[in-house]
């Protein structure tokens, strides 16, 4: 997809459930596989990521979906130390 | 007049598997399939438990009754390090019986002569069997046994899969076809071990709570597995070749399927067969999964922890009618996650849970105790997947939070109160929700809960026939004594009410005449 719409065209949206495993997920996506497994093995895409918990999200979708559909799980899920999480790997691998 | 159906009692076990954890484990058979030579198989022997530290193992010990869910609160994860005091083989609820036992019994439910053991094996568990409080009668079944040169010939020669102990080759399971791909070797070890368990459980369950099996009139197996041939892959059926072991000479049965959902799915079944009065007692049924074995082990390794998934389940459950002292199952309070439900967590937090108790105008807190997915975290923890019990009730409490039922401040104390830590083993349909039905028993009957909801959830879309997951949920509560009918409270304002009508209508034909 990244090759196909380029890079600076794609917003990838993350909902795992907990830090370590948003970074992961978001490191691949940016700065490549950390666990060396997969297809992005060493590929920096360097793509925007965020989760769907993080305010830049929240602020850009219709307040009354958001509630709806997320609203439950951002009362259950330790929102801060996501948002500290994907903002770290933002920093440091996106290139958008 | 219907009255709810109760749940009479239930019977849990647990089978250390150590060998078919390398042998059978999906993630095992992979890893040797793909990357034979890993750092990983060459670990796992190093890290597997030894019988004596599988019995003495918290969750376990929680399994077949001899500790409460609530005990294992006392005790600070891991919980792997750490020893109970006192614990047993046996429990009030059943057993945590060791693989070479469990080999034999296998032997003895094989009705087509499929399991081939060796001769010196033979006798060794002939003397532990003939010590087995539930399967004495059954020994002559184990036969002589037969020279292990066959055996290593079967395995070479006709694809049958090897029965290991103590890392020796000790028999195989045969094919039952040349062809047939629902009748090879793997396909038969696995429904075998489905046989096993689920007998071993139902065993439990007459042996523990005094229960006639000739009064059985139907038995629901709801395990993962499918058993049938080529033009049948599921046909069936586990549940009337578990009722035959173990003697319930009166019953027919079948089998129910939903994935992990399918025990709270045949729970319904079972409750609304009673209460409509086509059957008075009707069991459920379920045998463990040996592809599950070691399914989270290269975390587990990775961690420098054991192997915790080192069991096989089973469980049992009996509903019967109405005795006006066990626990009545609520078919008016069940939850439904349907078709057009959707997939969002609060909208199957909402459907499972918070949809039935509307119906009986109930709040999130008049649940005493929720049974969620009740994996044991020492599990899934130290596999990334989190602490999915605790990830359950804290959904619960955020949807209560929601609907004004619950102060945010309390979302912590709520997940303490109302729910429980997971003790149940990562065997699918194992967890889901039934772990706690024998536990729920006494706590709505000597213990002192009122109220207790029951919840499976199952991963449909792991079949690739639909995109949907799935659940459903259930009420159960302590018994008044009485023998009400379903909605007793309306159903008397609306006999009323028609009466009330009835003489209106008698009234204005006399005037009319």
């Amino acid at each position: 997809m990244a090759e196909k719409y380029g890079p600076e065209n794609i917003i990838v949206l993350l909902g795992a459930a907990e830090a370590e495993a948003a970074g992961l997920a978001a490191e691949t996506v940016t700065n490549g596989d950390p666990t060396y497994a997969g297809s992005l093995a060493g590929v920096q895409l360097g793509l925007r990521v965020y989760h769907a918990v993080e305010p830049e999200f929240k602020e850009a979708v219709d307040p009354a979906v958001y509630d709806e559909q997320i609203g439950m799980m951002e009362m259950v899920l330790d929102v801060d130390s996501i948002i500290a999480e994907m903002k770290s790997i933002r920093e440091q691998f996106c290139k958008y | 007049m219907m009255s709810y159906a109760v749940v009479k009692g239930s019977g849990y076990v647990l089978v250390h598997t150590p060998d078919m954890i390398y042998h059978n484990g999906t993630t095992q058979t992979t890893e040797k399939l793909t990357n034979p030579d890993s750092e990983y198989l060459k670990k796992l022997p190093e890290h597997i438990r030894p019988y004596e530290k599988v019995v003495n193992y918290g969750p376990n010990q929680v399994y077949i009754g001899n500790l409460t869910p609530e005990d294992l609160r006392k005790y600070e994860m891991p919980w792997y390090d750490k020893d109970i005091p006192g614990a047993s083989r046996f429990g009030k609820f059943g057993e945590i019986m060791p693989q070479d036992e469990f080999i034999a019994l296998m032997k003895m439910v094989d009705a087509f002569d499929l399991v081939k053991l060796d001769k010196g094996f033979t006798a060794m568990v002939k003397e532990k069997m003939m010590n087995h409080p539930l399967f004495k009668d059954d020994v002559p079944k184990l036969k002589e046994g037969e020279d292990l040169a066959d055996i290593e010939k079967y395995i070479q020669e006709q694809h049958a899969e090897g029965l290991y102990h103590e890392g020796k080759l000790v028999g195989c399971v045969k094919r039952a076809h040349d062809i047939d791909p629902n009748l090879n070797a793997h396909v038969l070890f696995e429904n075998l071990v489905v046989k096993a368990s689920g007998a071993l459980a139902f065993k439990h369950l007459i042996d523990k709570n005094n229960i006639n099996v000739a009064d059985i009139d139907y038995v629901i197996e709801c395990s993962e597995e499918a058993c049938g041939d080529m033009n049948q892959r599921g046909g069936g059926n586990f549940a009337k070749a578990i009722a035959e072991v173990v003697g319930a000479m009166n019953a027919t049965g079948s089998d129910t399927r939903g994935f992990c959902a399918a025990p709270t799915h045949a729970l319904i079944e079972a409750a609304a067969l009673v209460q409509a009065g086509v059957y008075e007692n009707v069991a459920l049924v379920a045998g463990g999964a040996t592809a599950k074995l070691g399914m989270n082990g290269k975390d587990h390794v990775k961690k420098g922890m054991p192997i915790l998934e080192d069991v096989l389940g089973g469980f049992a459950v009996l509903v019967s009618k109405n005795d006006g002292v066990s626990p009545i199952l609520r078919t008016d309070l069940v939850g439904r996650h349907t078709v057009g439900t959707g997939s969002s967590p609060q909208a199957v937090i909402t459907s499972l849970v918070t949809t039935p108790l509307d119906k009986g105008g109930l709040k999130i807190t008049d649940i005493d105790k929720y049974s969620v997915e009740m994996q044991n975290p020492d599990v899934t923890k130290p596999a990334g997947a989190g602490d999915v019990p605790e990830a359950n009730y804290k959904m619960i409490a955020a949807l209560g939070v929601k609907r004004n039922e619950l102060d945010r401040q309390d979302l912590g104390t709520f997940v303490e109160k109302h729910g429980m830590p997971g003790w149940a083993p990562t065997q699918g349909h194992i967890p889901s929700g039934v772990p706690y039905l024998g536990f729920a028993k006494e706590d709505l009957t000597t213990g002192n809960l009122n109220r207790v909801m029951i919840v499976g959830k199952g991963s449909l879309f792991l079949g690739r026939m639909t995109n949907l997951f799935d659940g459903v949920s259930i009420v159960m509560e302590r018994n008044t004594g009485k023998a009400e009918t379903a909605g007793a409270s309306i159903s008397e304002e609306e006999v009323k009410h028609m009466i009330a009508e009835a003489m209106r209508d008698f009234a204005s034909h006399l005037l009319k005449a």
